[in-house]
């Protein structure tokens, strides 16, 4: 099973967050969590493997009740 | 316990309204600050004489900047100034993040040995100022005149003539070329009427500088939503003299009259340090974050330095050290061009490098202030997720933003850097990167490598293993005998520095043979792994602005 990565994958993080934070720029709260989820089920498509996405959904479910 | 004591600089009498001549000086500076006085010290010690004007007669009120990285410390050094800064500043290189109640996670700027100077100290501006002004009053040929406010400014089209306000009358003066290094609210800008766009970001901090004992350790501490400042940030960071700069997140609707005052003050620094803690208030300000720079730092023979030409938010000490290297990126142009050795077009280069280094700076700032403070809730949930994240899940922590901290710019792209052939060089010190430093011996006699270049013009680092290497370098570097050679070897070659540790040759990513051209700001103009002289000789002109 492949383990879902936990050090940085990402070539630039801090392009990358500047422009996540700024999809959401003059957008409603509710147009927010449309992109988001829009975002998140791309980029599920994109990693496909079902096994690492739903060690995803775990951690980010963590901790919050 | 040591207490810093405000120096009063003595106002002299200008010869203009002694009954002197009227001249025109090479170079005048508007501003001894930091910035001001690294480009004077800078300009006087390359033979230039310098005027510069100042409108006070002491250093500056507060501790203000109090981040020096180790490329300013590298500028100083090379003026003959890091020594007693060194002495008197606080020195780290390791910062700890928290969120709430505990630790997220720590990082270290300065991972590997063999560095001559930390990643960071700090210092109070007052401290670096009274510093520079010793240094700026042992160097010949720079006039620093106290009391002397520049009040107007006319350009012309090889002079700038501005008026000088002083206790004894106000009197016009000439110059080549004008150094505005007057800061956030420049005179000198106002006056040419120049826009300094940028925004504003709408939120309010507190810095509160306390005189404490304390056993925290050299660090950098910041923290996100910490219990004892609920739902926003604080940073906390040594100074010299047992005072501790510590800020507080207020948020855009805090009255800064109302925040700076004592009444306010205190119950926040107990409510972090304890009932207990005993400590006194030094200084308190209450500052806003604005990015903003003018859209060229040259305008004829006016010529724009640290924030009067841009200005950043203060997480990533990016305000005084992007200054200081304006100040080191400037100065060596200027001499050379009121030498004649270059065209004036190569003062264009400076405006070509550090616009690019201020965007990069005023990126990193933006972003870090956006982390720091998310415009909305989105941003507000994604800063949330990553700091939930950041203590389990290392990934997170590179997202983590509070404050980017300052680096040296690699002036990049420039037109005075000729480009590596293709493939030839790993990429870390390609053309336009600061020259790295490195332990060297000389004979028995430990030395650093920066030491080793000559602080007035052109260096070229030859990296050799044989005798017949060393000679092949000093047969191709004859066609450029302005370039002072340093040549470096893994071991004895005679008249070669040793790199016993082989830490020159892994940072140059170096073989026997390869030379590279160094600008006089210690920057990479050119590298080969076997250069003719030809390509020595077009390499040199191109760095000196010849078309």
């Amino acid at each position: 099973m492949t383990a879902l990565k936990d050090t940085l994958n990402i070539a630039a993080p801090d392009e990358f967050y500047a422009e996540l934070v700024a999809l959401h720029r003059g957008l409603t709260e509710e147009q927010s969590r449309l992109v988001n989820a829009k975002l998140i089920l791309l980029l599920a498509n994109q990693l496909g493997d079902l096994d690492v996405l739903r060690q995803a959904m775990r951690t980010a479910r963590e901790g919050v009740d | 316990m040591d207490q810093f004591a405000y120096p009063k600089y003595r106002y002299r009498k200008p010869p203009e309204l002694a009954g002197g001549a009227a001249r025109t000086y090479p170079v005048a500076v508007v501003g001894a600050g930091p910035v001001g006085l690294t480009v004077a010290i800078d300009l006087a010690r390359r033979g230039v004489p310098v005027t510069l004007l100042d409108a006070e007669d002491t250093v500056s009120e507060g501790s203000r900047a109090i981040c020096w990285s180790k490329r300013t410390l590298e500028i100083w050094q090379r003026l003959g100034v890091a020594a007693p800064m060194m002495e008197k500043g606080i020195t780290w290189n390791r910062g700890r993040v928290f969120h709430r109640a505990g630790p997220l996670y720590d990082f270290d700027l300065q991972p590997e040995g063999g560095q001559q100077f930390p990643a960071f100290i700090n210092l109070q501006q007052y401290y670096v100022e009274a510093h520079l002004c010793a240094a700026a009053a042992a160097t010949p040929g720079l006039d620093l005149r106290w009391r002397s406010r520049v009040t107007q400014v006319a350009p012309g089209a090889d002079s700038v003539r501005v008026m000088v306000q002083t206790p004894d009358g106000t009197y016009p003066l000439d110059c080549a070329w004008l150094v505005a290094a007057d800061g956030v609210r420049s005179t000198v800008r106002r006056a040419l009427g120049l826009d300094f766009a940028g925004q504003v970001f709408e939120d309010r901090f507190l810095i509160a500088d306390v005189r404490m004992k304390a056993d925290f350790p050299t660090e950098r501490w910041f923290w996100f939503d910490p219990p004892f400042h609920g739902g926003k940030s604080t940073l906390l960071h040594r100074q010299a003299d047992d005072v501790w700069r510590i800020d507080f997140q207020l948020g855009w609707d805090a009255d800064p009259e109302e925040e700076r005052k004592p009444g306010r003050v205190i119950p926040r620094l107990r409510a972090m340090l304890g009932e207990k803690a005993a400590f006194e208030l030094e200084w308190t300000s209450v500052y806003t974050f604005q990015c903003r720079r003018l859209e060229r730092f040259r305008h004829g023979r006016v010529v724009f330095a640290g924030d009067s030409a841009h200005v950043v938010s203060p997480f990533g000490a990016r305000g005084g050290n992007g200054g200081v290297q304006d100040a080191d990126n400037l100065a060596w142009k200027l001499a050379a061009v009121l030498r004649g050795e270059a065209p004036e077009a190569l003062v264009d280069s400076y405006d070509a490098e550090r616009v690019k280094a201020a965007d990069e700076n005023l990126r990193n700032s933006t972003r870090s202030t956006d982390f720091i403070t998310p415009k909305n809730a989105a941003s507000q949930a994604f800063r949330d997720a990553v700091l939930s994240l950041a203590r389990t899940h290392p990934f997170a922590r590179a997202l983590v933003n509070s404050g980017r901290l300052s680096l040296p710019a690699v002036e990049e792209p420039s037109p005075l850097h000729t480009p590596d052939l293709p493939g030839a060089f790993a990429p870390a010190m390609r053309p336009g990167s600061p020259a790295a430093n490195a332990p060297l011996a000389d004979g028995n006699h430990a030395v650093w490598l920066l030491d080793r270049l000559d602080g007035a013009g052109f260096a070229a680092l030859c990296f050799v293993a044989t005798d017949d290497d060393r000679a092949r370098a000093a047969a191709a570097l004859a066609a450029v005998p302005r370039a002072a050679a340093v040549t470096i070897a893994p071991n004895g070659v005679a008249g070669a520095l040793r790199d016993a540790e082989g830490l020159a040759f892994r940072r140059y990513d170096a073989r026997p043979g390869t030379v590279y051209l160094l600008r006089p700001d210690q920057h990479v103009a050119a590298r080969w792994r076997r250069p003719d002289a030809p390509a020595l000789a077009a390499a040199l002109g191109r760095a000196l602005g010849a078309r």
